[in-house]
């Protein structure tokens, strides 16, 4: 029976240390994120119908940045806020998974 | 004139249906590690007492050149019988016939022997391995779904109903398993998704095989849809036989009575449990020790491990036990383990099962990632769960009941009809660390040696309040027992309350948070 005996991990409840195992779905939990306003992601998988800007072009608010088709339904997405692309990670055809980073902006100082 | 020429003509005519998709379909099922429906449904029953209605049922398809087809059963063979010499209806898909496709006659059959469990109050048995809606069939299987939801949505909480998986089940066809009370899946055998690895892989890029989007693992470890993992077919029948053994046939009875049995566990339940409280041990070994023949029949045994939740027997009778686990995550409750434990009690509530609930437990589970998830409502679940629930409820504290934790798990104040603690129960409003930090902060901070002041502030905390008698003082605890005495006051409670009745305002139903 020795051989089989488990490994507990220390694990933290409310200040208090317990020993004890991890379930495989704990382990798997991702970290949390703050958001990042200079992300656009992408809200569900889809794929890139057009791209409207490149990288360095200074873009005005509600400027289009990307069109994309996802559950047979065709997207706009705006420019945020007036300011500069800094990079553009995908290309019309591109099929995009939940939460993917597609461009990344940079806010005008003024 | 002799009969004779007609029964032979009956005889051929059920043969020839009964192959359902013909020996080259059988073969391949047969490779896939599979059994035919038939074999199924026999390996289930009481030996000889399957009897099967609507053999002869073709299918209705007239578009894209099905009319000139012959699917025997339309796929699906419905049939009632005996389980421990008590009558059960069942149903099985035929994957040799069409892929088990569901059309509008199979989905008939299937309504038909719904509706006959219903009507006489018996449990219904589902086997599952399908390839979906029969495509040719269009709007017409969408309808049989449907007509299937409706009848598992009516049935649920009046007759057991359980899905076996023995195959595919995607798509529409995976709501009525998620509607039925217990789900049942078999390595390598069961596939469970709403859009298959084909429709990932062309939509998203993303690839992964059946086994690893919707098998038999992650359902149980994952996705709490499976409630009982098998390695094998066989090993799957033991165990849907093992749990009608402890379930009533509907919810104006009760689940069949046994002979007393003393439990058999080899160890002492006063050796089981640590004294200090940061340390593990496995809460089912209580739960066998206090067991008829410490016979415990885990549900859910894979997912969120972090409670227990299971049927066993005193004194002969059914009971629901519901217990932290502190082996796996301290035994918290977070939103999986309230919501497995929470159905499990409406399930004993709706069938008349009495709730044994054991405490060890150290608080909610911090975490961005639980608040996010919504661990209030979920939370809130258990809340909703004991506290309607009018049969009997009994809870032993073991060990750790703090915060809401101690409020959630079946506590007088949600109704419980007897409540017992060990001496070793730690009742407070949280642990000694946290609570010492906050009532005595201001000496902490102020001592020369803040640690050494900490210890000893927590010590002083502990001794105080982290015991069972603050809470027996006001009377939210019944009695604080031995834990060699556990067995038989759960044999007396069970046996007080037999005949309780707890009526509650007239309502069609309540809003629980789900």
């Amino acid at each position: 029976m020795e051989e089989n005996k488990p490994k507990y991990e220390v694990f933290v409840v409310n200040t208090a240390q317990y020993y004890t195992l991890l379930t495989k779905k704990h382990l798997m939990r991702k970290k949390w994120q703050p958001i990042d306003p200079n992300e656009v992601r992408s809200l569900i998988p889809g794929t890139i119908l057009e791209v409207y800007v490149k990288a360095g072009q200074e873009v005005a608010a509600g400027d289009k940045l990307i069109k994309y088709e996802a559950m047979k339904m065709q997207t706009i997405i705006e420019m945020p806020f007036t300011g500069v692309i800094k990079e553009v990670m995908v290309s019309e055809g591109d099929k995009v998974r939940k939460d993917q980073v597609m461009i990344l902006l940079e806010e005008e100082i003024i | 004139m002799s009969l004779k020429r007609n029964i032979l003509d009956l005889r051929r005519r059920k043969k020839e249906a009964q192959q359902g998709g013909g020996e080259a379909a059988i073969g391949k099922q047969v490779a896939m590690g599979k059994k035919t429906a038939r074999e199924r449904i026999k390996a289930i029953l009481d030996e000889n007492s399957f009897h099967e209605y609507d053999l002869f049922v073709e299918h209705t398809g007239k578009d894209f050149d099905m009319e000139k087809k012959v699917l025997h059963g339309d796929g699906v063979i419905i049939g009632t019988g005996t389980m421990y010499n008590q009558p059960v209806c069942i149903y099985a898909q035929d994957f040799t016939v069409a892929g088990g496709s569901l059309g509008l006659m199979h989905a008939r059959k299937i309504t038909k022997i719904m509706d006959h469990a219903l009507k006489m109050r018996v449990p219904i048995i589902g086997i599952n391995d399908s390839g979906g809606a029969r495509i040719q069939e269009g709007v017409n299987s969408l309808a049989g779904y449907g007509e299937i939801f409706y009848r598992n949505t009516a049935a649920s909480g009046v007759i057991p109903q359980l899905s076996v998986i023995l195959g595919p089940c995607a798509g529409g066809a995976v709501y009525s398993p998620a509607l039925t009370d217990f789900v049942f899946v078999v390595e390598n055998i069961s596939k469970m998704f709403i859009t298959g690895p084909g429709v990932i892989k062309t939509v998203l890029g993303e690839e992964i095989s059946m086994e690893e989007l919707g098998g038999a693992l992650v359902h149980s470890e994952i996705t709490g849809n499976a409630h009982f993992y098998a390695l094998s077919e066989d090993e799957c029948f033991e165990q849907i036989k093992k749990l009608i053994s402890f379930i009533p046939w509907n919810n104006t009875q009760k689940a069949l009575r046994f002979p007393t049995q003393a439990p058999s566990f080899p160890v002492s339940i006063e050796d089981i449990v640590p004294s200090d409280s940061h340390y593990p041990y496995d809460i089912r070994d209580i739960i066998k020790a206090v067991s008829d023949s410490s016979d415990f029949f885990e549900i859910m045994e894979l997912f969120a491990r972090n409670i227990v939740i299971g049927f066993g027997r005193i004194s002969g009778n059914t009971v629901g036990f519901v217990a932290n686990q502190p082996m796996y995550l301290a035994g918290v409750l977070d939103c999986d383990s309230s919501d497995k434990a929470a159905r499990f009690i409406r399930y004993c509530d709706a069938f008349n099962i009495p709730i044994v609930t054991l405490e060890d437990m150290p608080g909610y589970l911090p975490g961005v990632d639980q608040e996010h998830a919504g661990v209030i409502r979920h939370g809130a679940k258990l809340l909703y769960a004991y506290s309607e629930a009018t049969v009997p409820k009994i809870t032993v504290i073991i060990r750790k009941a703090y915060g809401g934790g101690y409020i959630a798990m079946n506590s007088r104040h949600l109704g419980a009809d007897f409540v017992y603690a060990w001496p070793t129960a730690e009742i407070a409003v949280m642990g000694p660390e946290g609570a010492a930090n906050i009532v005595f902060r201001k000496e902490i901070d102020e001592a020369e040696n803040p640690a050494e002041m900490r210890k000893q502030k927590i010590q002083e905390y502990k001794d105080k309040f982290a015991n069972p008698f603050v809470a027996a003082s006001k009377g939210y605890i019944d009695e604080v027992i031995e834990p060699l005495e556990t067995r038989a006051r759960l044999i007396h409670s069970l046996e007080i309350s037999e005949h309780k009745v707890d009526r509650r305002p007239t309502k069609k139903h309540g809003i629980p948070p789900f």
